[in-house]
């Protein structure tokens, strides 16, 4: 059963890579998974297709201790309801994070990773799971340690 | 003239110390740190592989070169730890970065200098002005045989760097490379770790590939050691950049900067590529960059790089070497061991 999974992968690639939705430009609601129809606006809606910013903060979370086989090597994780910035809200993996740091509230950003794989021998799905914002420095801010050379 | 429009880098966010490594295998913890002159290396999480951090890395990339990725016509991907045997990763990053399907795409194989061949070949249809920007890519998540010297280094991370010509932050004024057939390290198709020449891969590989390359770029730009404000060599460990850099002159305050092995390990695909961004996150406009990649088998790539002035506005956009270096958890041998599938009953 190698071919287990191809079809419905690759179907969703462009979503789920990307955060790829939609957004419907009579009443500026955003759709994640991309709706076929606007529920609000019916037929006067007109929904395009939007890339979200892959920024949001966590609205609710549960630590999974109890995981189906594919994901034990995991365990304990966190899965939680992300608010994105646009509105709408996602299920999603918690990664790059310790258990007791998590919080509601908290600010979250989209990252790439391995989500499951087909067996040894079948493909790989990858997609978004969430880590929290992380330090960026202009390194001119940081103070040169001392006996390095600039 | 043809430079680097960007770059991006990707270190995951584990780390397990070389003397826990050590102690497990009944060696004396205390020496091994600073004998390799590694003492900490980079560990991938369960869910991440030279697809995921190749995508973190030219995700960041892009960001810092306020680029279009529709704009991208190659994306090559150098790794000896592609997650697929047959399926380029480089058809992954390119749908996560949101490229054209107009483009083309490889992936590259070339021991530790496949990243920097990518380059090459990126320099070249940038050049010839075939396409306006390549994105290479160096990244790995090495292996090494539980109990093997290369235990101790091998480690996961990765660069991505956008090739133009539009507004470079560096310029890349010449690049030559050195190959011979020396078979120091391999991995045969189908064996799940590499093998090794164990002494092997000192005098007649690194050293004599590594040397070779840097001899003749000093000569082809008519360029000498006091030229340059930093050098960047491959590191297989700690000790070799650093004896490397003795045997042709370099001063070690120049190559300093570039040491990222002492806390990430050896990043393999990444290694020299990791080295020169962190050079590049810190070096002035008008610094110029000596950079030696080393892939076993045997070649070397080697690069004559100036910094530009462009290279100032970019800074603060991505996260640096030095920020993805401090965000660390350490791990103990036994999650090490869980994360990189060396408990085979695991699955």
């Amino acid at each position: 059963m190698a071919e287990q999974g191809v079809a419905s992968v690759w179907r969703r690639i462009k979503a789920i890579y990307t955060i790829q939705g939609n957004m419907c430009e009579t009443c500026g609601t955003y759709y994640f998974p991309p709706r076929p129809v606007c529920p609000e606006c019916r037929r006067k809606g007109k929904l395009e297709l939007y890339t979200f910013k892959g920024l949001g903060t966590i609205y609710s979370f549960t630590v999974v201790r109890q995981a189906p086989e594919d994901f034990k090597r995991q365990m304990p994780y966190v899965i939680a309801q992300i608010e994105l910035d646009e509105g709408t809200r996602l299920t999603a993996q918690i990664v790059n994070v310790d258990i007791k740091d998590v919080k509601i509230g908290m600010r979250v950003r989209s990252c790439f990773r391995k989500i499951k794989e087909f067996g040894p021998g079948g493909i790989i799905a990858y997609g978004y799971k969430f880590e929290p914002t992380m330090k960026v420095t202009g390194h001119e801010e940081k103070p040169i340690p001392k006996g390095k050379s600039q | 003239m043809v430079g680097i429009v960007g770059y991006g880098v990707y270190v995951p966010r584990y780390r397990i110390k070389t003397s826990d490594i050590a102690e497990l295998w009944g060696e004396d913890g205390t020496k091994i740190g600073p004998g390799l002159g590694v003492f900490e290396k980079s560990v991938p999480g369960p869910d991440e592989d030279v697809a995921t951090i190749s995508v973190e890395a030219a995700r960041n990339a892009i960001k810092m070169a306020k680029i279009n990725p529709l704009d991208i016509g190659a994306v090559y991907v150098g790794s000896e730890s592609h997650p697929y045997a047959v399926k380029p990763t480089g058809t992954i990053v390119a749908e996560a970065v949101g490229c054209s399907y107009n483009m083309t795409c490889a992936d590259f194989e070339f021991a530790c200098k496949a990243g920097t061949a990518a380059m090459q070949s990126a320099m070249g249809l940038v050049a010839s002005n075939m396409i306006k920007i390549g994105l290479a890519i160096g990244s790995d998540t090495a292996q090494g045989r539980p109990g093997d010297a290369l235990e101790y280094s091998a480690a996961a991370g990765g660069a991505a760097y956008l090739i133009g010509m539009k507004n470079p932050l560096a310029t890349i004024e010449e690049t030559v490379s050195f190959t011979t057939d020396t078979p120091d390290f391999w991995r045969r198709e189908g064996e799940d770790f590499p093998s090794h020449g164990a002494r092997f891969t000192g005098e007649p590989a690194y050293f004599r590939h590594v040397g070779e390359g840097a001899k003749l770029l000093f000569k082809k730009t008519k360029t000498t050691v006091d030229d340059y404000d930093y050098f960047v060599f491959h590191m297989p460990n700690g000790k070799f950049p650093i004896a490397m850099g003795k045997q042709i002159g370099v001063p070690k305050e120049k190559l300093e900067d570039s040491l990222v092995v002492r806390q990430i390990g050896n990043t393999y695909s990444g290694s020299a590529m990791i080295g020169l961004a962190r050079v590049l996150d810190i070096a002035k406009p008008g610094s110029k960059i000596f950079v030696v990649a080393y892939g076993s088998g045997a070649g070397s790539d080697a690069f004559s790089i100036t910094v530009e002035d462009a290279i100032e506005k970019t800074r603060g956009a991505v996260p640096t070497v030095d920020d993805y270096i401090e965000r660390k958890t350490y791990v103990d041998y036994a999650t090490y061991a869980k994360y990189r599938r060396k408990i085979k009953a695991l699955g």
